[in-house]
């Protein structure tokens, strides 16, 4: 069946869409998509796939079997999980937001308040914290107001209070701007809260439904065991305050920046 | 004017140097310095193909380097090896047949020495002239396709991800660089082609804050070098083509300095 573009809510499909290198299957029969204004979570331990899916749902990797079908005319943000600029290169953030699109001064500067870096518009890319490259990253992916964010492990170096705060942040955009958003971790705790899937991968789709669901799935307890199954179902949203690993309490507070409260840690 | 040697040297190392310049930059941030190494060797096949189908030898270098280059990105997908193998193995293969079929033409005499060294002072107009329409298509070239090609060397993925064509632009990349390494293996020959890609570049590096600068102060740089090492090469009557790159280390020592004024854009 032909779909005229445009007419369905999906911005990507993949249909039994696999990846093959040198003979082995990176991953494998995967059925998915993303819908506007849907946050969709990958899961999955090292070497699952994850990365992978991504590529493909960006056109980065062509499937090997199966179909990848973007909507005509999509417009996306991309945050790589490896991304590493050389030292040689002279790019400040200012910069980096205008790297694959034109993007005016007045925007460039609301998305540097919005992910919490606004001082650091003309700072080098080089000087920056993993966490504060992170948010420029981020940053640069929603300034051109992209249909689909697809975020790779968008929170890595990021500590926990900013983890939290970055989340709810991409939460707040999808709300927004109504994108959708494709986010893939490996971060089990922090599958988040306002995810409306969540797809477990591990070489195939293991299971896939509600946060809730997954946790609860048998599949999902035996890849990561009980272990990691419990602290995933302790890690639901709530508008107040959210657990993080340690016990830590981290409350929202009214202006939003989720200002965090640190309770008796015990490790 | 154009009569004088040296001021057609001067100014054919300074056409040079102005679009090594901007291509350096790429060849630095990609790290991609032992590639222009390859290229430049197997410009010696070009060269022993030249006269063995008596064709215009800029051409047949350009095509050679073409060659290995789509080769090398061909290679790089498929094969096993690493690419630091991979460019070991075409580059000193493409050397060696070059000079095993030179040695099979007994008729031909090249100048091995100018060919590595180069021989800037034998420059005549037309090849002035040549080398004067490739800087401004190279340079022409490289403008249009400047922000897909830095997006590309930024990142791959994020490139292709965003509509940026990276594949497209590498290729075009690649053709300007063996376009470069043809017209600039007269100035400095093929041993020190890529010190004039990178030294300059390097130079630059110290005093640019966005990457458009860097390409200008590189080209700036370059030019300087080709003055320097060319006044300097007719004064102590040492040989032109290290002369150049001697200045352009030269150079780069010097923006070693510190400088008070600069320390942030630098350190750390």
């Amino acid at each position: 069946m032909v779909q005229k573009p445009g007419s369905t809510p999906e911005l990507v499909t993949l249909r039994g869409a696999g990846v093959c290198r040198d003979g082995r299957w990176l991953v494998r029969g995967v059925d998915m998509a993303v819908a506007k204004g849907e946050i969709v979570t990958v899961i999955g331990p090292n070497g699952s796939g994850k990365s992978t899916t991504a590529k493909m749902v960006l056109g980065i990797i062509e499937p090997d079997e199966g179909t990848v079908t973007q909507q005509a005319g999509l417009r996306v943000g991309y945050v790589p999980q490896k991304l590493s600029i050389d030292w040689t290169m002279p790019l400040s953030v200012d910069r980096l937001l205008q790297l694959t699109a034109p993007v005016d001064k007045q925007r460039r500067a609301q998305v540097l308040e919005r992910v919490g870096i606004s001082q650091l518009a003309h700072a080098q890319v080089q000087h920056l914290s993993g966490g504060e490259f992170q948010r420029a990253l981020l940053a640069r992916a929603m300034a051109s107001n992209p249909d689909i964010l697809v975020l790779d492990e968008p929170v890595q170096g990021v500590d926990f209070s900013g983890e939290v705060q970055l989340y709810n942040l991409i939460a707040s955009l999808r709300d927004e701007t109504g994108c959708g958003i494709l986010l893939i971790s490996h971060d089990l705790h922090l599958v988040m809260a306002a995810t409306n899937k969540v797809i477990c991968l591990n070489g195939h789709i293991c299971c896939h439904g509600t946060p809730q669901a997954v946790a609860e799935s048998p599949e999902y307890r035996k890849l990561f065991g009980e272990r990691g199954a419990a602290t995933l179902a302790v890690y639901q949203h709530d508008h107040d305050h959210a657990h993080l690993p340690d016990g830590t309490v981290v409350h929202k507070h009214g202006d939003g920046d989720g200002h965090s409260h640190h309770h008796g840690k015990q490790g | 004017m154009l009569d004088d040697f040296f001021i057609r040297a001067l100014l054919a190392g300074s056409l040079t140097a102005l679009v090594a310049g901007p291509l350096g930059c790429f060849i630095v941030w990609r790290r991609l310095a032992y590639f222009g190494d390859t290229l430049a060797h197997s410009a010696l096949l070009g060269v022993a193909l030249a006269f063995a189908f008596q064709i215009n030898l800029t051409l047949s270098v350009f095509v050679v380097c073409a060659v290995i280059a789509a080769l090398l990105l061909t290679l790089q997908r498929r094969a096993s090896l690493s690419s630091d193998a991979l460019l070991g193995l075409l580059s000193h293969s493409a050397l060696a047949v070059g000079l095993v079929v030179l040695s099979f033409m007994s008729w031909v005499r090249v100048d091995l020495m100018g060919f590595l060294f180069g021989d800037i002072l034998s420059v005549n107009k037309a090849e002035i002239g040549l080398m004067a329409a490739g800087a401004v298509a190279v340079l022409a070239i490289l403008t249009f396709i400047w922000k897909r090609l830095f997006a590309a060397t930024v990142n791959h993925d994020l490139a292709m991800a965003e509509g940026m064509n990276p594949l497209q632009v590498n290729l075009i990349f690649m053709l300007l660089l063996a376009g470069v390494i043809a017209i600039s293996m007269k100035i400095v020959g093929v041993l020190l082609i890529t010190a004039l890609l990178i030294i300059p570049a390097a130079t630059a590096r110290r005093f640019a804050s966005t990457p458009e600068q860097m390409a200008v102060m590189a080209a700036l740089a370059g030019i300087a070098s080709v003055v320097a090492g060319l006044f300097g090469s007719l004064n102590l009557d040492t040989p032109s083509g290290p002369s150049i790159v001697v200045a352009a280390m030269g150079l780069f020592v010097v923006s070693l300095i510190p400088l008070p004024f600069l320390k942030r854009k630098v350190s750390p």
